[in-house]
């Protein structure tokens, strides 16, 4: 009866099964739903979803499915010819510029520049700030920042109006492709204490028991101790100034979820790529030094390594002896990176860039080189599989 | 059909009705998810309540394996019993300690379950519960009994997300996942818990605790169960609704803030937010 939207889930990734499509069938006929839609949605929200994470790209399954919706996102290349969408040259824009961009007035307003611009226009602009094109300023056409930006080819109007329950797309903060906040990151780093303690349980203490049992005349006593914890052991790099800027409090949460999810969590800064020194302390940078070689010293290969940064640098800093910006480094990055790598036997690097825009950079194929390609972005899933790498 | 609705004690949205009444009706597990004190626990007793059925609870622990649930021979207590010539030794069943589970399937009228925070567990643990919840049977081995539930008892199974559950055990549940219930569900809920508080308190304590809540930094968040208990005690305290009403969060940190922030580095940072605040004022 529902094939199609069962199949439309498994496409768009969601784990639905036959037994719950089937349970789903069932609960019908049970008369749970009764007719409504809404309840239909609840219960088949309650069926087929099983991971909260899932439940948005659920939302917009079902949206599609039933309401023969337009995708929401992503998709707009059919909506306009494909080579204005091309993201050429993505404007990065400074937070100046950002504040500079004055919205247009509200929705309304929006939809009339929108007309009053497509009469004007005539060819296919870029980088301006009010023809419409990509990477622009203009609040049409897609890249582009502007804070009341109108996505082109999905009529905003009309689905504000009907808003339904699922269209309304509550559970997005639960993607697991979503950025992270300092909650989910907690769930992401939990995964990681998994291998930390490998059963509670407690065991026969032997010895003991036959000593206890001895002083007891011979009736049985037993003693038990609790069982050995094999605890994780993590050693957090965090690139830290210069093109991390804007990525630091990313890094921070992350910083300071990790903090209370491990007891041996040990952690150290570096700009760009690591060199021979490390400092502990962002403020106090000169007294907290601390050798390289010391850390590597100090920590066993037992420890996890996990770098954060974004690896976006020119490619000599890592290449290069004498390649960092501020100072001058005897060997280049590449070996201190393999010196680590090499040391530690469990190795990752979280970038919080957008995994899309890896391409773009030299460095972070250079880096995810080094990295034997166990560089993840820095997002619920990046960091789930982080820790399924850094367990098995 | 009997359905399970929002009571004068317990408001539920109506996708946790549907989701409840799914659960009841095909007998199946519902397993629960959501912050921490959104009332996931709360959802057992009142499902219990409204149909009318005994609940039974059972608590997982760190330590707790699934066996206990079903039941534990305890061997020590036999062999101790052993050497002190107990005549009791000679019939093993005397030593069967029945668990949560058989209790449930024991009872003489349908009960509702609660398996609390099922995450906590090991992580074999929901495994190997998979056949004993989708029969609802199970075998002693020490007694060659088989148990089969008199009637399919309603299960209940709560999470807090530290673990993730296997996927054989999840397609035999029903899943909700308890949003964090916005402002208008919450006044709903602060009426149904207080019908005697002061609109005027209520408003403003809302409103406190909703800007506390958008306090992106905070560690742990706030959530119904805090909220409430906050009510309680400004309640209790007989504070003018005047004293919240110019609290803006990040100038003060509101009275009697221990129901809300149960972190010491969450009170040290909203000082520091006031203390900025009043810096930038002067």
């Amino acid at each position: 009866m529902f094939a199609t939207f069962i199949l439309a889930l498994r496409e768009a990734g969601l784990p639905a099964s036959i037994t719950e499509y089937l349970t789903l069938l069932r609960a019908m006929k049970e008369g749970v739903a009764e007719y409504s839609v809404e309840d239909f949605y609840y219960l088949s929200r309650a069926t087929l979803v099983k991971d909260e994470r899932h439940l948005d790209r659920f939302d917009r399954v079902f949206g599609e499915v039933f309401k023969g919706l337009e995708p929401p996102e992503g998709d707009l290349r059919q909506a306009l010819p494909e080579d204005w969408l091309r993201k050429l040259a993505e404007k990065l824009l400074t937070e100046e510029e950002k504040a500079a961009i004055k919205s247009a007035g509200g929705f309304e307003a929006l939809m009339e520049l929108l007309k009053q611009r497509l009469k004007e226009q005539k060819g296919r602009h870029q980088g301006g700030n009010k023809w419409i094109g990509t990477a622009g300023t203009s609040p049409f056409g897609a890249y582009g920042y502007n804070p009341e930006g109108v996505r082109i080819g999905q009529d905003e109007s009309r689905h504000r109006r009907a808003v339904k329950v699922w269209d309304k797309r509550e559970f997005r903060d639960l993607d697991d492709n979503v950025e992270i906040g300092t909650r989910n990151m907690k769930l992401a780093l939990r995964r990681l204490r998994r291998f930390a303690r490998q059963g509670a349980a407690t065991e026969l203490d032997l010895p003991d028991t036959i000593r206890a049992t001895a002083n007891n005349a011979g009736t049985l006593d037993l003693k038990l101790v609790p069982e050995r914890h094999n605890a994780v052991k993590v050693l957090l790099l965090l690139d830290i100034g210069g093109s991390m800027d804007d990525h630091v409090r990313i890094s921070e949460e992350l910083f300071s979820a990790a903090r209370s999810e491990f007891k041996h969590l040990e952690h150290f800064y570096f700009h760009n790529c690591p060199y021979e020194r490390l400092w502990r302390n962002n403020r106090r940078r000169r007294e907290s030094e601390i050798s390289t070689f010391e850390v590597l010293r100090t920590y066993g290969p037992d420890y996890k390594l996990i770098f954060v940064g974004d690896a976006s640098m020119s490619p000599y800093e890592i290449v290069q002896p004498g390649g960092s910006v501020e100072h001058w480094n005897e060997e280049p990055g590449t070996v201190w990176m393999n010196r680590l790598n090499g040391h530690f036997r469990r190795s990752a690097w979280l970038n919080p860039m957008p995994e899309e825009t890896w391409g773009y950079y030299a460095s972070i194929g250079l880096m995810r080189q080094l990295m034997e390609g166990r560089m993840f972005p820095l997002t619920l899933g990046g960091i789930e599989a982080m820790t399924r790498e850094l367990s098995r | 059909m009997a359905g399970f609705k929002s009571t004068e004690t317990y408001i539920a949205s109506r996708d946790l009705e549907v989701a409840v009444n799914a659960a009841v009706a095909l007998q199946r597990p519902l397993l629960v998810k959501g912050e921490p004190g959104t009332g996931k626990t709360v959802l057992a007793h009142e499902v219990a309540k409204a149909l009318g059925y005994p609940l039974i609870e059972w608590h997982i622990k760190s330590t707790t394996k699934a066996q206990q649930g079903l039941y534990e021979y305890d061997a020590v207590s036999r062999l101790r019993d052993g050497q002190l010539g107990d005549p009791r030794v000679h019939d093993i069943s005397n030593y069967i300690v029945r668990g949560k589970l058989w209790d449930a399937f024991d009872a003489d009228q349908p009960v509702v379950l609660l398996i609390d925070e099922i995450d906590k567990a090991d992580i074999e643990f929901p495994n190997d519960l998979l056949l004993e919840l989708d029969r609802m049977q199970f075998f002693v081995y020490e007694t060659r009994q088989t148990v089969v539930a008199k009637h399919r008892p309603i299960v209940i199974i709560t999470s807090n997300n530290e673990k993730e559950l296997p996927d054989a055990f999840l397609r035999r549940c029903f899943f909700h996942y308890i949003r964090f219930p916005d402002r208008e569900t919450m006044e709903r809920i602060v009426h149904a818990h207080f019908p005697n508080i002061r609109q005027d308190l209520a408003r403003e304590a809302l409103n406190v605790f909703f800007q506390i809540r958008g306090v992106q930094e905070l560690k742990k968040k706030p959530a119904t169960s805090e909220l409430l208990d906050w009510l309680k005690l400004l309640m209790i305290e007989d504070l003018p609704a005047e004293v919240l009403r110019s609290q803006d969060p990040k100038v003060a940190i509101p009275p009697l803030y221990g129901a809300l922030l149960k972190n010491e580095q969450d009170v040290h940072l909203f000082e520091r937010l006031a203390f900025l605040s009043r810096r930038q004022q002067r």
